[in-house]
């Protein structure tokens, strides 16, 4: 859509700029302010330059968190994506269990973060949960409170089963605005199935599944609440990952110049790899001419 | 020609499916089946437990409750700490939810019609806002609504969640708007209308399954958060969330309040879904499809 050059159009954008400002910009400029800063307690701060950066950089600790992270971001992709397009190519097309299948699927996605944790915590242990229990009755040695592997398994189960719907749902809705014309030839021409998917179904899901991918890769980045209350991030540091470590270190031991340091390189990391699934995305979108 | 080619297809497609539907709709059902089962069955164990009392979970292991019992449930609906929980989640999740819409609805018209300087720019910085780590942001936010007095109020984390929720509203909106033709504007100004009643009177009930979507968001969003909120209280406003991990450290574990509590939390959500139910596959595609 062509759209007329209008700069009053800023005072319509105004009351989102005043509040985003509000409970962004100043915030966002405290951290900045503490990330260069060093104290001694009483509210005395003095210059420190770059000395937190350095620290962080070179923490031993922070790497490893980040490489968890990275890792842990990759894994969930890679399943949550091919998962739920496969759910979303089997969803039914019309009647009443659609209504049933989208609300059923969209239940995990309402559930507080918390509660997540909670359900996988009394799903997943041992004495009590379903799962933990019926692993162990097979004799599969199972723990996720002890075994390294064991939790970074259910922490990755737990991943698949909150936000799988969410790809499933945005391939869905990809799917249903694919004209049937576009079937009807491919019957014309004797498609295959796997072609029909390769060349009319996954180019037409391109951009729903680009959102999918950035929201997914964002939110599982800075993801704090499930792990934290399934496994606090241990056993020992096996998963702790990035907000989880800084939450230790800001609120836990109170070093707010490492923390603030931290915060910022962390949103950096996050932002660009963010805006170049934002760049593919708008250019995607002005090829369609949508 | 090309008429004869369609209704061709169409027989071609008929005579196909009436082969082929048998197998290939039970394999679709069968994963469907698969994936909504591994999707239940934690809930169901919760609620499973939630029937049970705490000597009946540790010490027999049943599939279903053996003395089932209302008593979890009972224990939170009458107990104000943990009732006013969902009282004051509930307070500040509307409060976000209609300060999110409204600030969004103006801006979303904005960048859906008009260009202006730094509009690209402006865009992609709102974004960044739903990237931010709320692990960032959760001391300073601490910090700055003790400094202006508003800590543990509603207002507090409604404005600290509309951090996340603001950008998402105005992205939502701004693709379902896309979608009403430019003429429909330009017709009513002709028409006399000023912006404001237009846009009240003919813009919004066109985009009002919009409005429901960013709505629908901006309620889940607020609802599931639970770092900035926890952060953010410490009585008067407490969230049930955080209202459930404290008791469960203080009191001992008592794992059939804590599930009565996790079922009682998914309710809202359920209910709200079941609103939103035609819009959610468009929706969950930010109105982009």
């Amino acid at each position: 859509m062509d759209k007329t050059v209008n700069q009053k159009a800023w005072f319509l954008v105004l009351p989102v700029l005043v509040l985003v400002a509000f409970s962004a910009v100043i915030p966002l400029m405290t951290v900045v302010n503490y990330s260069f800063q060093d104290t001694f307690g009483q509210n005395v701060f003095f210059w420190a330059g770059f000395e937190w950066f350095e620290q962080v950089l070179a923490s031993e600790r922070i790497r490893d968190a980040l490489g968890r992270q990275i890792l842990f971001s990759a894994i969930i992709l890679a399943i949550e994506v091919p998962l739920g397009i496969l759910v979303a190519l089997c969803m039914p097309r019309k009647g009443i269990w659609v209504s049933v299948c989208l609300v059923l699927m969209a239940l995990p996605l309402l559930i507080p973060w918390n509660v997540v944790g909670t359900i996988w915590q009394v799903f997943a242990r041992v004495d009590i949960g379903l799962l933990g229990r019926t692993l162990s009755e097979l004799g599969i040695d199972y723990n996720y409170t002890q075994d390294a592997l064991d939790a970074w398994i259910t922490i990755i189960v737990m991943d698949v089963w909150h936000w799988t719907s969410l790809v499933a749902l945005l391939a869905y809705a990809g799917l249903v605005s694919i004209p049937s014309a576009y079937y009807q030839a491919a019957k014309i021409d004797q498609a295959s199935r796997w072609k029909v998917f390769r060349y009319i179904e996954l180019p037409k899901m391109q951009g729903v599944l680009l959102i999918a991918i950035l929201l997914r890769f964002m939110d599982s980045f800075m993801i704090y609440t499930e792990p934290f209350v399934l496994t606090g991030g241990g056993p020992g540091n096996a998963t702790t990952f990035l907000s989880i470590d800084l939450v230790k270190t800001a609120i836990g031991q109170f070093d707010l110049g490492p923390a603030a340091a931290f915060s910022l390189i962390y949103f950096l990391v996050i932002l660009l790899i963010s805006w170049v699934f934002y760049t593919v995305m708008v250019n995607l979108d002005k090829k369609e001419g949508v | 020609m090309a008429q004869a080619a369609v209704v061709r297809a169409q027989g071609a497609t008929l005579a196909r499916t009436s082969a082929a539907a048998g197998p290939r709709v039970k394999t679709s059902a069968v994963v469907m089946t698969l994936y909504l089962v591994f999707l239940l069955l934690p809930i169901y164990w919760l609620f499973n437990m939630s029937l049970k009392d705490n000597s009946e979970i540790l010490s027999s292991f049943s599939l279903w409750p053996q003395e089932p019992t209302l008593d979890n449930y009972r224990t939170i609906l009458t107990d104000a700490s943990w009732y006013m929980g969902y009282v004051n989640s509930m307070i500040y999740v509307v409060m976000n939810t209609v300060i999110s819409v409204t600030v969004a609805l103006p801006a979303a018209y904005a960048f859906s019609r008009y260009r202006f300087m730094g509009d690209k720019h402006l865009f992609f910085w709102l974004l960044t806002n739903r990237m931010a780590p709320p692990a960032v942001f959760a001391l300073p936010f601490f910090q700055l609504y003790s400094a202006v007095g508003l800590f543990d109020t509603h207002i507090a984390v409604a404005l600290a969640h509309c951090l996340f929720n603001v950008p998402l509203a105005v992205w939502i909106l701004e693709g379902f708007m896309r979608g009403v033709p430019k003429e429909i504007d330009e017709t009513a100004y002709i028409d006399g209308y000023s912006f404001p009643r237009f846009f009240v009177k003919i813009f919004m009930p066109l985009i009002a399954s919009g409005i429901g979507v960013a709505a629908f968001f901006a309620f889940m969003f607020s609802w599931v958060e639970l770092l900035l909120s926890r952060t953010l209280t410490s009585v008067d406003a407490k969230p049930i969330a955080a209202t459930m991990t404290r008791t469960v450290s203080a009191s001992g574990l008592d794992w059939g309040v804590l599930a009565a509590a996790g079922i009682l939390t998914i309710v809202p959500g359920a209910l709200v879904i079941w609103f939103v139910r035609n819009y959610i596959a468009k929706g969950f595609a930010l109105g982009r499809v």
